[in-house]
């Protein structure tokens, strides 16, 4: 492993991934069919916009066709100091997206002494989707949820995308995974403007519940083994991951009231 | 048809060294030493946006005096080397001795295998989670590498400003000292260097994973006052 230099026509300036490229560490490609159904897949994750930022959830689930293959895995990761990135599809080709985006971040930054804007981080993450097309194309999609902090704007923004690359800015929450569709149902009936930290974490989580009783894929609190939903604010403070045992007492409110409500 | 003029090996590497020394002492120094809580980074740099002192790795910090666009670009290929070995072993695996020698190593085959030197001369310092396990890596235009666990002083004039920073330097010291001690051997007896005059960053045991932060504004006029 020697230093990397390169003259100045080739140089890779920024980008941590055209390095890679350079040094013969190519993106991975599917080259022979298989059964995508036995791929593993993680669902579900969600993203709020409120009152000092955005919020981010997601379950712990990731299946391979009807097997639970882990219960505990995380799905909501920090990209940088100020945005975070969820996902949901392919568990391995995801996991990999988020190691490489977060490093393609730090990597600019530190090559460029200053952070990439939050829609620059974005149109990163649209490149890496579109770059991932052909192994989407066979059963390996990976979708990622994207927010964080504006500090320009002054205000927390999120991103949705499609398999293609395509970036689609949402002003409120969006929710992607199997159980995306129930999960954005629970958070469009209780979402309202100028929505606080404190009840925006209780939708989130009661989202991820309603989600996990309608999709087997989803999965829902597991007080056996002590395992809830990660949630995690991204304020001018940066990000911040909610403690295990703070999301354990709301789902134990959340649960007394279902409870009272049947 | 001509002869080619002789010139003895010996010559010809004290004329490089000459060379290379000559460039380096022209800049402005800057000085790395460790503190109590870590790693401090200090260099006399009136420019905002040209850094000399600048972030490697989680726990690695860099100072380059000399040449900038030959500082510079070793110093991207440090981030580089770093970033792509944490991407392909883990974060753990990245260290400054490694990095260090990968410096040497290009710096020495620079110096034997080129015309021009590298007018260089670097400090790579990286922060131990344990006190005094701290290490600087001082690096010289010809590939010569030295480590110490307590200051390294680089650039113009650097033998009065380590006999300066000798006298008042302690592992023990604060950041408030340390930054004293370092401000006062880089300005002399007959200068004052004030917040703007200067680029400081630390690489500090409580920082969290990247524990490199750049000292900057009031901060700096605070710690300075």
């Amino acid at each position: 492993m020697t230093l990397p230099i390169f003259i100045p026509g080739d140089d890779p300036g920024p980008d941590f991934v055209g390095l890679l490229d350079r040094l013969g560490v190519g993106a991975f490609e599917p080259t022979v069919p298989f059964d995508a159904a036995q791929i593993t897949h993680g669902t579900t994750v969600l993203a709020i916009r409120y009152s000092d930022g955005v919020l981010m959830a997601g379950d712990r689930r990731v299946t391979s066709g009807h097997l639970i293959s882990h219960r505990e895995i995380q799905k909501v990761f920090p990209a940088d100091s100020y945005s975070g990135v969820a996902i949901a599809g392919a568990a391995g080709p995801a996991m990999e997206m988020v190691r490489l985006f977060q490093l393609q971040l730090e990597h600019y930054e530190k090559v460029e002494g200053s952070a990439l804007t939050l829609d620059g981080k974005a149109n990163q993450l649209s490149q890496m989707l579109r770059n991932h097309l052909p192994a989407a194309m066979q059963g390996l999609a990976v979708l990622p949820l994207f927010a964080g902090f504006d500090p320009r704007a002054g205000l927390g923004r999120l991103f949705q995308f499609d398999v293609t690359g395509g970036r689609y800015e949402e002003r409120e929450y969006a929710a992607i995974g199997s159980g995306g569709l129930h999960a954005s149902t629970v958070v469009k009936l209780r979402h309202h403007d100028g929505i606080e930290a404190d009840e925006a974490i209780d939708v989130a989580i009661e989202a991820i519940f309603q989600a996990a009783d309608e999709d087997i894929a989803t999965g829902g609190p597991d007080m056996v083994r002590g395992i809830y939903p990660v949630v995690a604010l991204i304020t001018a403070d940066g990000f911040e991951r909610l403690d295990d045992d703070d999301v354990a007492a709301r789902t134990g409110s959340l649960l007394e009231r279902l409870r009272g409500a049947s | 048809m001509s002869m080619p003029m002789y010139v003895s090996p010996e010559q010809m590497m004290k004329d490089k060294a000459d060379y290379a020394r000559k460039g380096i002492a022209r800049g402005r120094a800057a000085i790395g030493c460790t503190y109590a809580d870590g790693v401090l980074l200090c260099a006399e740099n009136p420019s905002n946006t040209l850094r000399k002192v600048s972030e490697i790795y989680d726990r690695i910090g860099f100072v380059g005096v000399g040449r900038y666009n030959e500082f510079d670009q070793l110093r991207i290929a440090g981030v580089r080397h770093a970033d792509f070995k944490g991407y392909s072993f883990s974060r753990e695996d990245v260290n400054a001795r490694s990095l260090a020698n990968q410096y040497a190593q290009a710096l020495g085959h620079n110096f034997t295998h080129e015309m021009k030197p590298l007018e260089v001369e670097m400090l790579v310092a990286e922060m131990s989670e344990e006190d005094g396990g701290d290490q600087l890596f001082h690096l010289l235009y010809d590939g010569t590498v030295m480590d110490t666990t307590s200051f390294v002083v680089i650039g113009g004039e650097a033998d009065a400003i380590r006999e300066r920073m000798e006298e008042n330097w302690s592992r023990e010291a604060d950041l408030a000292s340390a930054l004293g001690s370092s401000v006062n051997a880089l300005a002399g007896p007959d200068r004052q260097l004030a917040g703007d005059d200067l680029e400081v960053a630390v690489l500090a045991r409580q920082n969290g994973r990247r524990a490199f932060r750049r000292i900057e504004g009031d901060d700096l006029d605070g710690l300075l006052a």
